[in-house]
């Protein structure tokens, strides 16, 4: 419970925090919520010898309408896009996802932007973005620039973001009346998933992404293509896992999260195409 | 004997708890807040490995660090040590106990164990000298199944010779047994396992040593159940004079039976305190609380019944392996014993019992009490076994039990194993919960749903439970070899000014002694529960208790209060009689004044005796002065609280999900001093045995690795994951005790967790499921499906 010594810095601006950063180098980390690595470097699982507080960075928490799509700051807390009337509108699924994080203490305190850095393939929001087709808006010490959700998940806790990088902004297009469903299985309400799926449909198009099912979130792009190619729901369900990885932990072997999978592809499928 | 039919005045009132405010507020001490200057930091070198060889240690890497005050390894403490770790439970004369010292010396038997410590001026700078100290340990295999422990493939204490700890019977008519098995008409075999839970209190344990400056005197503060017991044992095991240790208990964020113990932490601190001459102080990780905090439960089950064509029990035979761990701690061998009485449940059977316990160690951490403590596993294998010998028999679980219950008129009724159950309407309890789940109705929308295809199927589940509590008699203690009494005593005092100071050996943990008690004493006295005091948890201010576990404080400690209520009235009478000039037999007291029969005007006030007692100007001749009364109470029976629980489930089959639809708890604990109280423990308890149910596991690695070290992996649930559930009771006030009431603190966790695995069977058992292993995950419940798919080859 008594992390390892470190430095802590305050940045006031995202310019000031990357400049921070690449002043320490790769000893060094952000702290937004801290709902993911406070608890690790109580374990002392991480030891960064810096902190880089970036939490009082205020012009990074937003949700705003961009036109095609809705722009919201790295910073946003969970709770403000559960409760978002823009993305109740035009993307109730990220909305409804993110009421699924951990618990309202977490939610109220973790934040968008930290939860897709720490790019933990058991977090609801790395998926939930990668099924919309997010972009992510990153800025470093020479500029900002735009990677899309499906290039940034590298491997385990593993993204495209450079150690002098800082994500600002994450894009996800409007999808105003898509049908959607998101399903996570847990065993407590407020753990992560033994297996999520975040799923949309819309005009023959649509996005399945699936919840602790590999190192990374994993796109289940052949769900999509057998849809597109006039599958039937469970034909397509049965697909699930033709991208995934799973793993066996304490709560899924994986001939359990594999079946259970494809039934959560198969409800998601059809709540997404009955709304 | 008189006993209260029903509560009266302040008694049965839902009265709020008087502990809550500090406690809501953040503001209630506990040992972690206690500002003591000038204390050390222990922190604690734990094993990695299950079971190992200690070659070498070396402390100079810590020692080199800033703020290090003093490292030592095993070897180095051992001549601080008396006696080894108390185990106060021989439960039998060959009963094998390995020597254990608060920080290991050659061996390693569990990861946790402790291999060496540091004193350090902060808790980071002793946390930091943790990673620098350098332990060489040769690895040994690790002992992680029952089974394979008796074997002896691998023992584990070399100076015991086997794994084997004891062998406890109860034989009771072994030639009847044999003959009731070899004309049953049913009978059924089955196997269960109890899985190791972990105790997971709020506030994690917590110790601080003060030695005086002179003299020798030292104070230890501890978050424990028992500041009494500690005293003895830490007096016996240091070697220190028992008048010059002073045990505190502040406030302490529960217990659950985790706290009744004595442990390696207590004793470091006062010892490192007095080698040093400064305080000490530890306070535990969650991560050490799941490694060096005893565990609970941890026993394979087989039980058998034996029944007549109506189903009719006629025998029952039960054999248990139970697991102590790396070695015994306070209780941890006595655990299974206390569920031996209970395998009959709350049946009528003849005297046909033939129970055998056999325990064993392992390379895992030690095993001891844990709420219900031996009487949950009992009435789990009993009520389990029930459902599948109705399921054997086609009949109605409910039916089959209504044929068995001990009858209202039969108590009270003396059961085979020589106990005599004080009183009890199963009946009226089980049909009490039955109305609540409108059971015909259920079982008809059990029919419409559980059609052949049907994924979400219902399931409802009965436990009706028998609860042995109170702990105790303490001539049946003897008799079971338990190295202590099971009294409890109380003062009460009433001040000058009509003040009432009780003085307590019970020793609160979040049960609200404080309450209750001022309650009972304002009933008795005819004072307002305001104007009482309750002094607790500190020896030198109640220096006689045997403290809090085993639901035994209200009706122990309870009792034992209102006994010294009612010799406080007996003085009050004799100064009252006096004053007013009349006999002691014309005088009634209530509502706080004495009167004189037939004469209201002639009245004196508790309040005016109370000060007559002080000033002592005018008593009878001989009377001491000041009123004030010593009681201790030790009872002639345990407490025989009971109830029916019911439970609803509808279990997804694609999923192994189960949800719990309904939970109904009817308990009967007698007499309720404070409904509001009551209802919290069972809120409590129930929760607690769903979790045993649905979440909780300790995960071993085949080499001794607890994979469920943290609260991410441990799962324990929280309000979003459970029912509201609804609480009614039947009231049969105990016989045996002047308020006439029964225990309630572990008649919860006693009664649940069985309901909710029978409705988990009952909702997929025509899909060919008998069993499902605890906890019953959706992965445990999707497997038992698929196995039993595979096996009946059918399709559902």
């Amino acid at each position: 419970v008594i992390p390892a010594a470190f430095d802590y810095k305050r940045a006031s601006s995202a310019a000031e925090a990357i400049a921070l950063v690449s002043e320490y180098g790769e000893d060094a980390k952000f702290l937004a919520g801290g709902h993911s690595l406070l608890p690790l470097m109580k374990l002392r699982l991480a030891q960064p010898s810096v902190l880089v507080d970036i939490g009082r960075v205020a012009d990074l928490s937003y949700i705003r309408d961009g036109g095609d799509h809705i722009a919201i700051g790295a910073l946003t807390r969970h709770m403000d896009v559960e409760t978002s009337p823009i993305l109740a509108e035009h993307s109730p699924l990220l909305a409804h996802a993110a009421g699924h994080v951990g618990d309202p203490q977490v939610r109220h305190r973790g934040t968008i932007g930290g939860s897709i850095a720490h790019a933990d393939p058991a977090s609801d929001l790395p998926a939930t973005t990668l099924a919309l087709g997010a972009t992510y808006v990153v800025q470093g010490p020479g500029g900002t620039r735009e990677i899309a959700a499906a290039d940034f998940y590298r491997g385990f806790l593993e993204s495209a973001l450079e150690p002098d990088e800082m994500l600002t902004e994450i894009r996800v297009p409007k999808m105003t009346g898509a049908g959607w469903s998101f399903q996570k299985f847990n065993r407590r309400a407020q753990d992560w998933a033994i297996v999520g799926v975040a799923a949309w449909r819309a005009n023959g198009s649509s996005g399945v992404a699936l919840v602790n099912m590999g190192s990374t979130p994993i796109l289940a792009s052949s769900v999509s293509s057998a849809l597109a190619s006039g599958a039937s729901l469970a034909e397509a369900a049965e697909l699930a896992v033709a991208e995934a990885e799973p793993q066996a932990d304490l709560n899924a072997s994986v001939e359990y999260r594999t079946h259970l999978a494809k039934v959560l592809v198969r409800r998601a499928l059809e709540e997404a195409s009955a709304s | 004997m008189t006993v209260l039919d029903q509560p009266t005045g302040v008694i049965g009132t839902r009265r709020l708890r008087r502990e809550d405010p500090a406690l809501l507020t953040g503001e209630a001490r506990y040992t972690n807040d206690l500002v003591i200057p000038g204390a050390l930091h222990l922190a604690v070198v734990r094993s990695p490995y299950a079971h190992a060889r200690i070659r070498s240690v070396d402390v100079s890497g810590a020692l080199a660090l800033p703020g290090v005050v003093a490292a030592y390894a095993g070897a180095d403490l051992a001549d601080l040590w008396a006696a080894p770790m108390p185990c106060a439970w021989p439960v039998t004369d060959d009963m094998k106990n390995p020597a254990h010292y608060p920080v290991a010396i050659d061996k390693v038997c569990y990861v946790g164990d402790a291999v060496a410590v540091v004193l350090a001026t902060s808790d980071t700078a002793a946390r930091d000298a943790l990673d620098a100290v350098s332990v060489d340990y040769e690895a040994l295999p690790a002992v992680v199944d029952l089974e394979d422990a008796l074997s002896d493939r691998v023992i584990i204490h070399d100076e015991l010779g086997t794994n084997r700890s004891y062998t406890w019977d109860l034989k009771v008519g072994e030639d009847d047994v044999a003959a009731a098995f070899a004309s049953a008409a049913y009978t059924v075999s089955e196997r269960y396992v109890q899985q190791r839970l972990i105790p997971m209190a709020m506030e994690p344990r917590a110790v601080a040593a003060v030695p005086q400056p002179f003299g020798g005197d030292v104070t230890l503060y501890s978050s424990t159940q028992v500041p009494h017991i500690l005293k003895v044992m830490a007096a016996l095991t240091l070697g220190i004079p028992e008048h010059q240790m002073r045990v505190v208990a502040p406030s302490v964020g529960g217990g659950f039976g985790s706290k009744l113990n004595v442990y390696a932490e207590e004793l470091l601190c006062v010892a490192l305190s007095r080698k040093h001459a400064v305080p000490v102080r530890w306070v535990e990780e969650r991560t050490e609380n799941t490694q060096a905090t005893i565990h609970g439960r941890g026993q394979i089950q087989h039980i058998e019944l034996a029944a007549d064509a109506t189903g009719r029990l006629t025998a029952v035979r039960v054999r248990l392996l139970a697991d102590m761990g790396a070695y015994l701690q306070l209780v941890t061998p006595g655990i299974p014993l206390l569920g031996a009485f209970l395998y009959a449940g709350v049946y009528d059977i003849p005297a046909a019992y033939d129970f055998s316990c056999t325990a064993v160690f392992t390379t895992m951490t030690p095993t001891d009490a844990y709420r219900g403590a031996g009487r949950p596993e009992a009435t789990y294998a009993i009520e389990r076994a029930m459902d599948a010998l109705a399921q054997t028999m086609g009949v109605d679980p409910l039916e089959l039990r209504k044929r068995n219950f001990i009858k209202a008129e039969q108590f009270p009724y003396t059961a085979f194993s020589g106990l005599t159950y004080d009183s009890g309407d199963h009946l009226a309890a089980a049909e009490l919960a039955a109305r609540h789940v409108d059971y015909d109705a259920l079982r008809a929308r059990q029919r419409a749903q559980n059609v052949p295809g049907a994924t979400k199927r219902l399931g409802v589940g009965i436990s009706s439970y028998f609860e042995m509590c109170g702990l105790a008699p303490s001539r049946v203690l003897a008799s079971l070899n338990y190295s202590a009494g099971g009294w409890e005593a109380a003062t009460v005092r009433v001040l000058p000014t009509n003040k009432i100071q009780v003085v307590t050996g019970a020793s609160p943990h979040g049960q609200g002694h404080e309450t209750s008690w001022s309650m009972i004493v304002a009933d008795r006295l005819g004072v307002s529960p305001d104007d009482v005091d309750v002094l607790h948890s500190d020896t030198a201010i109640s220096p006689l208790g045997l403290d809090t576990y085993g639901s035994r404080s209200l009706v122990v400690g309870g009792v034992a209060i209102t006994m010294a209520c009612d010799k406080v009235i007996d003085k009050a009478k004799k100064i009252a009689a006096h004053q007013l000039e009349c006999s002691e037999d014309d005088l009634e007291f209530a509502q706080g004044t004495f009167t004189v029969s037939g004469s209201p005007d002639r009245a004196m006030p508790l309040a005016a005796v109370a000060f007559e007692a002080f000033t002592a100007h005018n008593l009878p001749d001989g009377l001491e002065p000041n009123l004030e009364a010593h009681v201790t109470y030790d009872p002639p029976n345990f407490s025989w609280p009971f109830g029916t629980h019911m439970c609803v489930v509808e279990v997804d089959t694609e999923t192994g999900r189960v949800d719990l639809v309904q939970y109904v708890a009817v308990d009967d604990c007698g007499n309720q001093i404070n409904p509001l109280i009551v209802e919290g423990q069972v809120h409590g308890g129930v929760v607690q045995g769903i979790a045993q149910a649905l979440f909780e596991e300790a995960v071993y690695d085949a080499d001794g690795n607890l994979r469920t070290s943290t609260l991410a992996e441990y799962l324990v649930p929280s309000a979003a994951d459970v029912p509201s559930i609804i609480t009614d009771h039947t009231i049969t006030p105990s016989p045996t005790n002047p308020l006439g009431v029964k225990g309630v603190g572990e008649a919860g966790t006693i009664g649940s967790t069985p309901a909710v695995m029978n409705a988990i069977v009952d909702a997929l058992a025509d899909l060919g499921v008998r069993n499902v292993p605890m906890p019953a995950s959706p992965l445990n419940v999707w497997s038992a499906l698929q196995s039993a798919r595979s096996t009946s080859g059918g399709s559902q």
